[in-house]
């Protein structure tokens, strides 16, 4: 079974396309963790090693990636939680993408993604454990 | 991580082993059966609630606030927030944790949303070895949420050793609890969200109820009114938990439990030989065979002794 934390970290408060995501992961035979908006990048470290999910999924619409992103993969490295599957979506502009992949973040994925090419690529790379 | 260092660092109350301890439990594997077999004899120490009730009357809230209200008391706690799975897909969405946020950021408590995969009767299947995980960790104090079904809800008095049935003004007549059967259930009810309009029906005609039911045991379950978003009536219902953990002790209550969770353990043991059997047959095409053979009029119980039989034979030469 993947257990997934859909995340919404930071002071934006839009999350129809994780609750969008959630419902297509749940659809898709996994057991997706929401914890609702406005989190610290401790509160989805803890909840992450606290459910013990395969997939972090971490949705940011305002801007804030280059902040929040970094310091969630330290804490996760810091945990010793290194085999996570990262991936982030939202809104990333195209040259801020590669510093994301830079710092441990597995995909990026952007506005019109076809939720069911998220399925298949975490179903392909979720890990063993 | 192999059983050794998870066993280990689970009694030593290292967060991560809780996690993954619990992750094993949870897929109903082999190793998460030893796990908790072996953890079983450090576990007995906690004091076990259940929470339950319908959709939408504020449990996960209440947990929350229960969960704080314990730190104050120094209590660590451990929860445990079921969730159903989809009947198509397997898969589910876990919220409980939206409603929790405030008390997980402390460290002296650690929640887990678990999904009921399947299983009727509120709890996850894994319930039981999750209770006795965190158990075995050391939390003084374990909450456990079941999806709030309202029918059937009967698992949950196996595990909890108190339980609290919440209801909510508004939600239904008096009916509708008799139907659920839930009544029967509680150690203590809750009414929530008790600022609410038609409250004090909803404690009038829980009241009735309650008085209808046969007075076999000396413990009157109390009705505790509560706001769980403003954290009114909390120490009240903590109170009555432990008005009812008293009770358990001095009536040598506990002991019971445990013989009916053992004897629980026994059932499920005897539903997984049941499910062996099933994979064998439609593995063997024997399934298909019998199917046709009640098409033809066979009387399938006949039938089903008959195949057991078979099977207890094939197993016994090892095949």
């Amino acid at each position: 079974m993947i257990r997934v934390l859909v995340a919404k970290p930071g002071l934006d408060g839009h999350d129809r396309g994780a609750k969008v995501i959630a419902r297509a992961l749940r659809d898709a035979g996994m057991e997706v963790i929401y914890t609702g908006l406005h989190q610290t990048p401790d509160q989805i470290v803890e909840a992450a090693l606290s459910e013990d999910v395969d997939v972090l999924a971490i949705s940011i619409l305002s801007g804030a990636h280059p902040t929040l992103v970094p310091r969630i993969m330290a804490l996760l490295r810091e945990n010793g939680m290194d085999d996570i599957l990262v991936l982030l979506g939202g809104i990333i502009p195209d040259e801020d993408v590669s510093a994301m992949l830079d710092v441990g973040v597995h995909k990026v994925y952007g506005p019109g993604t076809d939720t069911q090419e998220i399925v298949e690529y975490i179903k392909q790379h979720a890990g063993e454990r | 991580m192999n059983v050794q260092m998870l066993y280990d660092g689970i009694l030593a109350g290292n967060r991560r082993a809780v996690a993954r301890g619990l992750t094993w439990i949870d897929e109903g594997g082999t190793r998460g059966k030893d796990l908790a077999h072996r953890l079983f004899s450090h576990a007995g120490k906690a004091r076990v609630i259940g929470i339950t009730g319908a959709p939408g009357v504020g449990k996960s809230t209440l947990v929350n606030a229960l969960a704080i209200s314990l730190r104050h008391r120094q209590n660590t706690v451990g929860i445990l927030a079921v969730d159903p799975s989809s009947p198509f897909t397997g898969g589910a969405i876990l919220g409980d944790r939206i409603r929790m946020q405030e008390s997980v950021d402390d460290k002296g408590v650690y929640m887990r949303s678990l999904a009921s995969r399947g299983h009727a009767g509120g709890l996850s299947r894994a319930a039981f070895g999750a209770i006795t995980l965190l158990d075995a960790a050391g939390f003084d104090t374990i909450l456990v949420e079941t999806v709030g079904a309202g029918q059937a809800e009967v698992d949950i008095m196996r595990y909890a050793q108190s339980v609290v049935v919440v209801l909510a003004p508004g939600l239904g007549d008096d009916i509708q609890a008799i139907k659920a059967g839930i009544l029967e259930i509680g150690n203590v009810f809750v009414v929530n969200k008790s600022d609410r309009e038609g409250v004090e029906l909803t404690v009038r005609s829980l009241r009735g109820l309650l008085s209808l039911t046969p007075e076999s045991v000396d413990w009157t379950p109390p009705i505790i009114k509560t706001e769980a978003d403003r954290a009114v009536g909390i120490d009240q219902l903590i109170d009555a938990i432990e008005q009812h953990q008293t009770y358990l002790r001095q009536h040598n209550l506990l002991n019971d439990r445990r013989y009916r969770q053992a004897e629980h353990v026994l059932e499920q043991s005897l539903d997984d030989v049941r499910k062996e059997i099933e994979v064998d047959f439609r593995r063997k095409a024997l399934w298909k065979e019998a199917v046709e053979e009640i098409l033809a009029g066979q009387d399938a119980s006949r039938y089903v002794r008959k195949l057991f039989e078979t099977w207890l034979n094939a197993t016994s030469r090892g095949e």
